[in-house]
């Protein structure tokens, strides 16, 4: 498969696109900002998106989806990104339905169809301090009459507040267990707070709350395998979102050193300002093609995945994080103003940074891949 | 069975029978590397037989037509012998600017009497060619190169001087731009291709800050060139010139993904120890060497995608110009790691173990990959009008 979007691809780029940029501009992001929106995301707009059947695109086929991979999603995250959308896709549609395909059962036959339709939201309750550290799980389940009890607390869980399920990740004797936690299990409060990008991610809190036996997804003791598919997708989503930020603020950054005049000149005749251009438009590319990469293997299910993932969220974090940082400096005292858009790159740049393992978590992971 | 997978099969046998024990083994230095010509010294009889079994086989170039050398491998087929080789660890059987530079430039530009009289040639490792580019006064700015050939008729009598002109002592001939016409910068230089031997030809070798010395001032006093050896045509020899860049780029920028080696916290994992947790001894370097390998998988898989657009046309043709300059940055960063994890060996210059100072004279080397074949500078240049189309000249 070559590592540029096939003539499929490259149409539902050219619907979702427009799509996005039409629906969900930047001033979409501030108008649910300046209305201090309290779900995180418009309704109504995810009610587009279920239209244009996206929220199904990885579920398969037989749980009322669509059956595409990565490289698809990729496309639409990389248009939510470049737009700064605010949208449950990437938990719900990409992080969760990984899971829950690959566990199967109950859950999945649940779930899945729920999602491709738009019913449900779903969250990721993984985190448990403020850094990405999935193997550190503090929180316990033991088992309880039919079902099992759980306590403890997670962190940075976005849409953790409104989700109608949420995925918990949990201690159990043997290891590590998967929960589908409903909303309004009694005991679980949602604490939901807003963050730099204007998003909204909870602390939540489990208090003894109890859950049947079949709210298990995947097996109990042995849910490692469906939290690295969880991880796995969710981080080469963000890695995409992550590239359309990145891109949305270099698009920004190269039309103003067209458009400014300094000196008498026009700032992009500036040989200082082109080479930084330059280079930055260097660790794009290799960010785009490095996600691109990690897509490819994680749709063909190879071995490399792991470790192309990782390489993905480094990079991609990297390079967007140049993007959004010479888009500010580039654009003088106006980038620094609340009313023009480029700061808002900044700002969500940092919140994908953090989500799912930062650029060092993953760096630390290639180093370890390789065995040092 | 495919068609594919046929071809695998026969490649792998034909390796196998073919592939001398002694070309299966690293190259170490220099002199295993085989760079054909006239005056090259087989270092080895398995080297001479390894090339001649090579080039009559059409593998030298697999994916040159037949008529020139070539095996007339599709880029399918091609990939597949790329990758057979690599498994059993086959030298490159040639190294050659004919194969990497001027073949490339041949096959676009050249007449069919050229193709096939130079191109069997430089398959078969019979002439060594140089490239007369740089003059002391023109680098960067190559299109204000002076050297001069005057119109004589059924000839042209070439003046001046060219600089940094790699291995012109051990070339056979040069491909060399000349300017053909003062009045006009642009379209006023003609490529030539000339024997090293004609008369009024002398070259002077440069000592490297590497200690080694492989290339030379080049000087042409009054050499007599026929007027049937030019390619292209007369005073647009810019185009070929550009074209046979954009090759020598891609040439150079490969050595950013490091060809085949391990990563470099893998391999000083080994020297520098571990701490408990079996993690590379001292934190921050391993830091480093982690950020870089992140970033060599990062590029390869950028390779990866430029080629893939690349065959198909959907390629900017400016982006070899941004693989070169991510690809060779990278290259110097790898060396600086390697030389920060040797510690004190690699810093030894001429002893035994150290193999005549190899780490320390590679990473020397490598600080022209970003000068060689156009400076990184040049390169941004190049991305910020072509690519980013930026303002001004
Ligand atoms: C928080 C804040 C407070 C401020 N307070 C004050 C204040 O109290 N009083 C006041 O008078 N001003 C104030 N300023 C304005 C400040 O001095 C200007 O923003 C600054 O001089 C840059 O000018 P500019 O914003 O027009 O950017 P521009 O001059 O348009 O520059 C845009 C980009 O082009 C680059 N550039 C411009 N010319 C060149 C060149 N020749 N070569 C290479 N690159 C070039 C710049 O470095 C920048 O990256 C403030 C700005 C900020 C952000
Ligand atoms: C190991 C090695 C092998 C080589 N082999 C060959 C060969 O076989 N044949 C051959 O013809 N040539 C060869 N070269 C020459 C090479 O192509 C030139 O060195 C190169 O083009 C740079 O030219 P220069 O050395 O004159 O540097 P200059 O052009 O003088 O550049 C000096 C510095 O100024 C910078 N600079 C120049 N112009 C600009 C600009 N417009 N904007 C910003 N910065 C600029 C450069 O980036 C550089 O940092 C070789 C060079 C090396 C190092």
């Amino acid at each position: 498969m070559p590592l540029y979007h096939n003539d499929d691809q490259a149409m539902l780029k050219d619907s979702v696109a427009p799509f996005v940029a039409e629906q969900a501009p930047v001033s979409h992001l501030r108008t649910l900002r300046d209305t201090a929106d309290e779900t995180g995301f418009s309704r109504e707009l995810w009610g587009q998106f279920v239209e244009m059947g996206l929220p199904g695109m990885l579920v398969p086929e037989d749980h009322g989806g669509l059956g595409m991979g990565h490289m698809e999603a990729g496309i639409v995250l990389e248009e939510i990104g470049r737009n700064l959308t605010p949208s449950p896709f990437l938990a719900t549609s990409v992080g969760a339905v990984a899971a829950l395909a690959k566990a199967g059962g109950t859950q999945a036959s649940r779930w899945l169809p729920a999602i491709a339709g738009g019913e449900a939201i779903v969250a990721l309750a993984i985190d448990e301090g403020p850094k990405h550290r999935p193997d550190r799980v503090a929180t316990t389940a033991t088992r309880s009459g039919n079902g099992f009890r759980l306590d403890g607390k997670k962190d940075f869980v976005l849409h953790g507040h409104v989700a109608d399920m949420s995925i918990v990740s949990a201690r159990t004797d043997g290891g590590i267990t998967l929960f589908a936690v409903p909303k309004n299990a009694k005991g679980l409060t949602a604490d939901p707070r807003r963050l730099v990008d204007s998003s909204l991610a909870s602390h939540v809190t489990f208090d003894g709350v109890e859950v049947d036996a079949d709210a298990v997804i995947g097996e109990v003791d042995a849910g490692e395998e469906v939290l690295n598919a969880l991880l796995a997708a969710t981080r080469t989503g963000a890695a995409a979102e992550m590239v359309g930020v990145g891109q949305g603020a270099m698009d920004m950054t190269i039309t103003y050193l067209k458009e400014r005049k300094q000196f008498g000149k026009l700032i992009g005749e500036f040989q200082g300002l082109q080479h930084r251009a330059a280079h930055l438009y260097g660790e794009m590319e290799v960010a785009r093609a490095t996600v691109m990469k990690a897509q490819q293997l994680l749709d063909e299910g190879s071995e490399g995945a792991k470790l192309m993932v990782s390489v993905a969220k480094a990079k991609a974090g990297r390079a967007a994080n140049l993007a959004v940082r010479e888009g500010v400096q580039m654009h003088g005292g106006i980038g620094m103003t609340d009313e023009y858009d480029i700061g808002l790159y900044m700002k969500r740049d940092r919140a994908l940074a953090e989500f799912m393992g930062d650029v060092h978590y993953h760096t630390d992971q290639v180093a370890r891949m390789n065995g040092y | 069975m495919s068609d594919l997978d046929a071809f695998r099969a026969e490649v792998r046998a034909w390796l196998e029978a073919n592939c001398p024990a002694e070309m299966r083994e690293p190259v170490r230095d220099e002199d295993d590397i085989c760079w054909g010509g006239r005056k090259f010294q087989f270092k080895s009889e398995a080297q001479k037989l390894w090339l001649e079994r090579c080039a009559e086989k059409g593998y030298t170039v697999p994916d040159w037509p037949k008529p020139y050398g070539g095996a007339g491998l599709s880029a399918e087929e091609t990939k597949i012998l790329k990758q057979e080789m690599k498994r059993i660890g086959a030298r490159s059987p040639l190294d050659s600017f004919g194969i990497w530079m001027l073949g490339p430039a041949l096959l676009k530009f050249g007449t069919e009497e050229q193709k096939v009289h130079y191109l069997n040639q430089i398959a078969r490792g019979e002439i060594r060619w140089c490239q007369g580019y740089s003059e002391p006064g023109a680098g960067s700015d190559l299109v204000s190169l002076q050297t001069f050939g005057e119109d004589k008729g059924d000839h042209w009598v070439v003046n001046g001087s060219k600089i940094w002109t790699s291995y012109a002592d051990k070339a056979d001939w040069i491909f060399c731009l000349v300017r053909t016409d003062k009045a006009n910068k642009y379209q006023g230089i003609t490529f030539m291709l000339f024997d090293m031997e004609s008369e009024g030809v002398s070259t002077k070798p440069i000592l490297l800050i590497s200690g080694n010395s492989p290339f030379c001032e080049t000087f042409f006093d009054d050499v007599k060139v026929p007027k049937d050896q030019f390619v292209g045509e007369v005073n647009r020899g810019w185009d070929v010139a550009k074209y046979l860049l954009g090759h020598e780029r891609e040439m150079i920028s490969g050595g950013g993904a490091g060809g085949d080696m391990v990563s470099v916290g893998a391999l000083f994992a080994k020297s520098l120890g571990r701490n408990d947790h079996g993690e590379l001894d001292d934190p921050i370097l391993r830091a480093e060497m982690a950020a870089f390998d992140t970033d060599v998988f990062a590029y390869r898989a950028m390779g990866e995608r430029f080629m893939d657009m690349w065959k198909t046309g959907r390629a900017h043709p400016a982006s070899s110009n941004m693989m070169k300059y991510v690809g060779t940055e990278l290259n110097k960063r790898r060396h600086e790691l390697v030389m920060a994890g040797g510690g004190s060996d690699a810093l030894e210059w001429d002893s035994e173990e150290s193999r005549g100072g190899a780490r320390a004279r590679s990473w020397l080397r490598t600080k022209a990959n970003s000068i060689e074949g156009g400076t990184s500078e040049v390169m941004l240049n190049v991305i910020a009008k072509r690519i980013l189309e930026l303002p001004g000249a």
